[in-house]
């Protein structure tokens, strides 16, 4: 985002005019569109309390395990199922394993998918809609009934079905841990990518009829640079924050997915795959259960708390 | 409307013809096989399996398997499940009261929970309550429907042993049943009815600065009755519409629920047949989610129709 907000700030700016006219007051600071919304941002405190959350999360699961040297997967059945303790702080498994350590490894994978797919939908979708925005006719009319389609698709059924069939080769291919990360990340991006693309195409729709497009081809910008320099920036506020809520639903899945079976493999603890564990010794360590699903709970909700700001925030007929 | 109602039909149509292919073509790609459970058991030489494959026309190019496949769909021939060696339809039936009896129930709680809050905490914009039902249905649209799941059973099953956190279709005395489908069917309301307040309230929100309101109320008529006889009547349409789009996702979304309760219903027997490569339940339930998927968007158009007599069908 930083990157569009240098390049927007130096057309935006409106300062110089006061300081050329001669008036001795002078604004405090450039107005810039980016500017603006990270000041509505944070005023936003739940959004700004959800950002500083998932950053800790992000940071403690990245950084946790460089403090905290407790290895994920050393058996210890002398203390197998122990409540929370200082040495443990948040118990241990089944098989004696710490739950803390599993739970930071666990975040890393849960929110790396997360981010990755995404990444992967927003590229898809971005894609999509700009070509059947920008293009109109034809292309418009095939590329939106292909995503007609893929939204008419039962998606949970087709991510278990495909994650099953296809986890064994590309497991084989590409290693236990990386084949089934590409896979749920393919897979939940593969079936996400529509709304996206709608709403990029809504936008292409009416942005590429503005003067400023019509003077960018009348100087001989080609289609590629009008699609990316000139119409997506200003199309990007909603997709920032169907980007950002996306980023939860896919933790959610493949929560979901682990969390059925059908995810990781049982070495690789995402916080799905520990709840799944977990779910047979509800009655003799719940904490087995309850810590990771609490990760899950409190990335999801600072997730969905920074993609409700970031709408307030991006929301151009907002004034101050 | 007639002609509406028929060109979206035909519509639908090839759409499901696409998904049916895009469906058969994952299981026909996908690099297992379709008789694992064959090829595990060491009594069956090689050339049975060769006949048995021959047999189920599985040697066969994938074009004419799914010509096959879609001509015996037509034909109300379903196949015959690998796993349990009985007709697909039937298996599906036998689960579909279930599923009816646990996911209608959730359904319809949430809806009674929704409508209502969503109108209040609309009427009633920045109150306290407004502001508790706003945080709260937040919360419960952010839960993954399996951590409400495992909550709940901790703390009704395990600490206080009031419910049973196994799901028993043999079970058929009055008490038992409702005891047994409280969680899971809590569990459903408690998301679903989350995200349809938020919708509510919104809905709403977008028709009580109306003209339409302002002139009721400038007519003199009482506060209750402008919200109930204009606002909310205006305000229920798109929240019926959703109603009707959102009920096949609550099909697929309840497969999690009935795995964490072990509710037989249609989306355990996905479960377990995907588990045990059971190719034809497989693409049953999957289709049939589909179709529900397609159906019920045609439903949301008519309905919308129907309730608005500002869209003409063109």
């Amino acid at each position: 985002m930083s990157a569009v907000a240098s390049t927007r700030s130096s057309g935006l700016a409106g300062v110089p005019v006061a300081s050329r006219i001669g008036r001795v007051e002078r604004p405090r600071y450039a107005r810039t569109l980016w500017g603006d919304a990270w000041r509505r941002f944070r005023r936003h405190r739940l959004a700004m309390a959800g950002a500083f959350v998932f950053l800790f999360l992000t940071f403690g699961s990245i950084a946790g395990p460089w403090v905290y040297h407790v290895p994920i997967n050393t058996l210890n059945f002398g203390t197998s199922m122990a409540p929370p303790s200082a040495l443990h702080p948040f118990g241990t498994n089944d098989l004696g394993q710490d739950m803390l350590a599993r739970v930071m490894y666990g975040g890393r994978i849960s929110i790396a998918v997360g981010i990755a797919a995404m990444v992967m939908s927003v590229t898809l979708g971005v894609l999509m809609g700009s070509i059947a925005g920008f293009f109109g006719r034809t292309v418009d009319l095939v590329l939106m009934r292909i995503t007609d389609m893929f939204l008419s698709l039962p998606a949970l059924p087709l991510l278990l079905l495909t994650t099953y069939l296809f986890r064994d080769p590309l497991m084989r291919t590409l290693g236990p841990q990386l084949g089934i990360f590409w896979l749920i990340v393919g897979v939940i991006g593969g079936l996400n990518w529509m709304p996206t693309a709608r709403l990029i195409r809504a936008g292409f729709l009416a942005v590429r009829e503005k003067e400023f497009i019509e003077a960018a081809r009348s100087v001989g910008v080609g289609p590629v640079k009008q699609i990316f320099r000139h119409i997506l920036p200003n199309v990007l506020s909603p997709v920032i924050v169907s980007a950002t809520l996306s980023v939860g639903a896919a933790i959610i899945t493949e929560s979901t997915l682990s969390f059925l079976g059908l995810g990781f493999p049982p070495d690789v603890p995402t916080w799905g795959r520990l709840l799944y564990d977990a779910q047979n010794y509800l009655d003799l360590a719940p904490h087995m259960a309850l810590f990771p699903g609490l990760m899950i709970c409190l990335a999801v909700l600072s997730i969905n708390y920074v993609g409700d700001g970031l709408r307030d925030a991006l929301d151009p007929t907002r004034i101050f | 409307m007639t002609t509406y109602i028929v060109r979206r039909l035909l519509t639908a149509i090839p759409t499901l013809i696409l998904i049916s292919m895009v469906i058969f073509g994952i299981l026909a790609l996908a690099p297992g096989d379709p008789l694992g459970q064959f090829a595990a058991n060491p009594d069956v030489p090689p050339e049975v399996r060769q006949n048995i494959l021959h047999q189920m026309g599985l040697d066969e190019p994938i074009p004419i398997r799914y010509v096959k496949w879609a001509t015996s769909w037509i034909a109300g021939n379903w196949g015959y499940s690998f796993a349990s060696r009985t007709p697909v339809a039937g298996l599906l039936l036998q689960r579909l009261p279930t599923d009816l009896w646990v996911i209608g129930l959730a359904y319809l709680a949430a809806i009674l929970i929704a409508v209502p809050v969503g109108v209040i905490s609309a009427v009633k914009q920045y109150s306290l309550l407004d502001q508790i039902a706003t945080t709260s249905a937040f919360i419960g649209y952010s839960l993954p429907t399996f951590f409400t799941g495992i909550v709940l059973i901790i703390v009704f099953s395990v600490r206080l042993r009031w419910l049973p956190f196994i799901y028993n279709v043999q079970v058929h005395d009055p008490v038992g049943m409702v005891k047994q489908a409280v969680m899971p069917i809590a569990v459903l309301a408690l998301f679903n009815s989350a995200a349809l307040t938020r919708f509510v309230r919104s809905s709403m929100l977008d028709n009580v600065g109306q003209d339409y309101v302002r002139t009721a109320r400038a007519k003199g008529l009482e506060q209750r009755r402008v919200i109930v006889r204009h606002v909310l009547r205006n305000g229920l349409i798109p929240v019926v519409t959703l109603l009707a789009l959102g009920l096949p996702a609550v099909f697929t979304g309840a497969v999690v629920t009935e795995q964490i309760f072990r509710v037989p219903g249609i989306g355990s027997l996905l479960i377990s047949s995907i588990q045990n490569s059971d190719t034809p339940v497989v693409m049953a339930v999957t289709f049939t989610y589909a179709i529900l998927v397609v159906l019920f968007n045609l439903v949301a158009d008519v309905i919308y129709g129907v309730l608005d007599p500002r869209i003409r069908y063109g």
